[in-house]
């Protein structure tokens, strides 16, 4: 074992040392205010200390100056690194433009990870460098949450819906991939690695494998046919079903009159609860999938149906 | 006589209607618990000194830290300073002859029993293994163990928070003596109002949810199993809708007993009474407001997590002043380090220091990292054990002649308080460097890196396990070879310390009038300050009304 004693992990993302400095800055903050009380301690409870049995100190009511400096100056300090705070956040909220999209499913206990052209992992994620990357994730039954300490993120993986989340990784190396929420009895079993790699190695890699391999686009395509979608969703709108070509993105307005985003979440609802949704001019017949098809052959699909979308 | 020797056998305690006996009963019992909770922290320690899982199977890791939480939040934090300390103080320090709703009294008693021999029963046929949290569909669908029987452990137990809830508000309401004015009240007081008002709030909320959760389990209805159309962040808002709010249950009463400790060994009144009352009150109703700092990673609206997290900072600043105030009180004060002021003082730096992590935790980006990794549980542990167990302990040193009628031996409570600091410091600031680090909560088997900090925490453990054991071992025998108290050992200003060491079953002969700020420690002799009985010529006062069950 090194001598090294880490007290924090690798920066290998973007975000990691806009995180790191706003942890340091309130650990400054906390050292600032936990010295100067424990100070004040310890000078006073010497200071004063008791002398004799009879003393009577002056009673000191107290001080409203004292009280209004020492709540309004706390809470100027929170309210700068609540903005902080949140302001980070909110940059790290949504992805860029130009992000790759990955997919993940958690289960009890591993990672299950497909590649938009097809390459699949199981608890390893590749990724290049300095490109950002969409990670919609997905669970098959409790709620997982990926985890990886070096990019200083995580999210929730809540089984009945997509969580998004997104990074740019600015090291080559490899990192960990933690569950970070419990998840029964291998929890802590559910370790992975991210692989970091230079951009040509990362496409070498990617077209590596499987001679053939079908992109997600591809897989999704063919599920469109086996399953029987298109025998509703024609590429007119003289379906049964909506046309699907060009919906992805789109504002839909459901019979209740409220009006959704046609995103992720809402195809994925749509194809295993189609009729919590349905878009004004339908009729409530198309049946449920739920129990047909693993969470990764939705992805596919809702991969597909964004292609139809993708006329750029 | 004393209320302990009025009647004796075994009847005479568990029908009891002495607010102090029921306070005896509830210290009994959540010893136990506590015990209990410990013997689980210790072997998670023990598993957590080597990478491996070699001391337990994961099955058997997973059900201890699940029901070490159970009972150390449930059975023992959430009951201690109100029903112990509160339940035996709270009608003597407002002159009191007994709660207003005796009956009730007892039966919080016996609904903590019921839950709790539940929850042992849970435990001993074969454990629960979902963590403390409960979180949807692991407990509700998949989880194959003693769900629903743990959870209906904890849902009778309830009932236990409310009924005492609706007692003190009524009591602290109805029942002060003559010339008892809310601002004459100690702050013992009106820390457990706020209490009070968070527990009648709060607890029915969890009770459904738990229930919920049950009936899920047992019968298969969707409410939270996206399999059966329910929805798992439900629960979660839900859950943490109580169980945010009850964080200040179990510390504001601790709050409350740091500072009549303070008052009295720097024998002068509390710096800024006023803001330091208002401020348990502040603390409660924000507390209900703040529940999705728990959930930033959940995918919960990003819009939402603003507005958690900006009142999770406002939350602290009545927090901040009342640290504050107990440090200006020293100043110009008497200051005696008896064992009480021991841990009230130890309680102000660790507490402090868990609070302002609290602060690290609302920061949205910073929450992100470390959300669901040790940093949380080390400062969860900080403000419950560094503070609340702390506060408690100063509590129990400094009301223990009272209540007992004995001393104990000072030397070794002492050391025992010293090897509690510094076992505690060991023991959970590592997990603070070990959880930005990235390991995260709730894992049986590790990576090697983090064995060094795991190695440090469990050490600490001990010693902290030393400490306790020499507690509980000192505090007994003073039952039985401590010298005799006398009524006020501590020479402190309030009701309680005007009578016998321990009370009479009617706690006063006389409700005495009062004429008196709270800590009014400057006024002459301060072993017999305000009018304990009226003097003569004084117009008899009608006796407050009693409110019967």
């Amino acid at each position: 074992m090194s001598d090294y004693f880490p007290l924090f992990p690798e920066q290998a993302s973007t975000f990691a040392a806009k995180v790191d400095g706003l942890f340091l800055l309130l650990v400054c903050l906390s050292v600032f205010f936990a010295v100067g009380v424990v100070f004040f301690i310890i000078l006073f409870s010497v200071k004063y200390r008791r002398r004799s049995e009879d003393e009577r100190p002056k009673p000191i009511e107290g001080s409203l100056p004292l009280e209004l400096a020492w709540s309004i100056i706390p809470l100027i300090l929170s309210l700068v690194v609540f903005s902080l705070g949140a302001g980070l956040a909110f940059r790290m909220y949504r992805a860029p433009a130009n992000a790759i999209d990955i997919y993940a499913v958690g289960k009890q206990w591993m990672w299950k990870i497909q590649h938009s052209q097809g390459k699949r992992e199981i608890n390893e994620l590749h990724v290049p460098v300095n490109q950002p990357v969409r990670l919609t994730l997905a669970s098959e039954d409790v709620i997982h949450s990926f985890f990886i300490p070096a990019f200083r993120i995580k999210k929730d993986v809540v089984p009945g819906r997509y969580n998004t989340m997104w990074f740019e990784a600015t090291e080559v190396g490899e990192y960990y991939l933690f569950c970070a929420e419990y998840c029964g009895t291998q929890h802590s079993g559910m370790i992975g690695r991210i692989v970091v790699m230079k951009q040509e190695e990362f496409q070498d890699w990617l077209s590596g494998g499987v001679a053939g391999g079908e992109t997600m686009v591809e897989a999704g395509a063919r599920q469109f046919q086996q399953l029987g979608c298109a025998t509703c969703h024609k590429e007119s709108d003289q379906g049964r079903g909506p046309n699907l070509v060009g919906l992805f993105g789109t504002p839909r307005q459901i019979t209740t009159g409220e009006t959704v985003l046609a995103d992720e979440n809402y195809l994925r609802t749509s194809i295993l609860d189609p009729r919590s949704q349905i878009v004004g001019g339908y009729q409530p017949i198309m049946p449920t999938f739920q129990g047909q098809v693993s969470e990764e052959t939705v992805m596919q699909i809702i991969s597909y149906i964004q292609s139809l979308s993708d006329s750029e | 006589m004393s209320y302990l020797s009025a009647s004796y056998g075994i009847k005479s305690w568990l029908l009891t209607l002495d607010h102090k006996r029921v306070g005896i009963l509830y210290l009994v019992m959540t010893t136990v618990f506590f015990m209990v909770g410990g013997l689980f922290a210790t072997l998670i320690r023990l598993e957590l000194l080597t990478p491996q899982g070699d001391v337990f199977e994961s099955d058997t890791y997973n059900k201890l830290f699940t029901m070490h939480g159970v009972a150390m939040i449930f059975f023992f934090l959430i009951p201690s300073v109100p029903a112990v300390l509160g339940n035996f103080l709270l009608p003597l320090q407002i002159g009191a002859r007994d709660v207003a709703f005796p009956k009730l009294n007892l039966l919080s008693w016996y609904c903590f029993m019921v839950g709790g021999t539940l929850a042992t029963v849970a435990i001993v046929m074969g454990g629960v293994d979902t963590g403390w949290t409960f979180y949807t569909p692991y407990s509700s669908t998949y989880s194959s163990y003693y769900v629903a029987l743990a959870l209906s452990g904890v849902f009778i137990n309830g009932f236990s928070s409310i009924l005492t809830g609706v007692n003190f508000l009524t009591t602290i309401h109805k029942m002060r003596a003559p010339g008892m004015t809310w601002f004459r009240l100690p702050l013992f007081i009106w820390a457990q109002y706020a209490t009070s008002v968070i527990m009648i709030l709060g607890t029915p909320v969890v009770a459904i949810t738990l229930l919920l959760v049950a009936l899920e389990n047992l019968l298969g209805i969707g409410i939270f199993d996206p399999a059966l159309g329910g929805d798992p962040i439900l629960f979660q808002h839900m859950f943490w809708f109580y169980s945010h709010p009850a964080v200040y249950i179990m510390i504001v009463p601790g709050f409350g007993v740091i500072s009549e400790v303070i008052a009295c060994f720097s024998r002068k009144r509390i710096f800024g009474y006023t803001f330091v009352a208002f401020s348990s009150l502040a603390i409660a109703l924000l507390g209900f407001l703040v529940w999705g700092h728990h959930m930033f990673t959940t995918g919960q609206s990003l819009y939402a997590g603003m507005v958690f997290s900006f009142i999770s900072f406002l939350v602290g600043v009545p927090t901040a002043v009342k640290i504050f105030n107990w440090t200006a009180t020293l100043y110009r004060g008497s200051i005696s380090l008896e064992t009480p002021m021991y841990y009230a003082l130890g309680f102000i730096g660790l507490f402090l220091l868990g609070g302002l992590t609290g602060l690290f935790l609302s920061t949205i980006a910073v929450d992100i990292h470390l959300h669901d990794t040790y940093f949380v549980v080390a400062h969860f542990h900080f403000v419950m054990v560094g503070g609340m167990v702390m506060a408690y302990l100063s509590g129990i040193h400094f009301w223990w002649p009272k209540m007992t009628g004995r001393m104990y031996h000072e030397g070794w409570s002492k050391a025992s308080a010293l090897l509690i600091f510094f076992g505690f410091n060991l023991t959970f600031f590592p997990q603070f460097i070990l959880g930005y680090l990235g390991m995260p909560r709730r894992y049986h088997v590790y990576p090697e890196e983090f064995q060094i900090l795991n190695v440090m925490s469990t050490a600490g453990a001990s010693i902290l396990a030393a400490g306790y054991l020499i507690l509980f071992a000192y505090l007994f025998l003073s039952l039985f070879t401590g010298r005799k108290a006398s009524p006020n050992p501590w020479r402190a200003v309030g009701l309680e310390w005007e009578i016998a060491s321990p009370p009479g079953p009617h706690n006063f002969d006389v409700i005495p009038i009062v004429t008196k700020e709270a800590y009014a420690y400057e006024e002459g002799d301060v072993t017999r300050v305000g009018s304990g009985t009226a003097a003569e010529g004084d117009p008899i006062p009608e006796e407050a009304e009693r409110a019967e069950v």
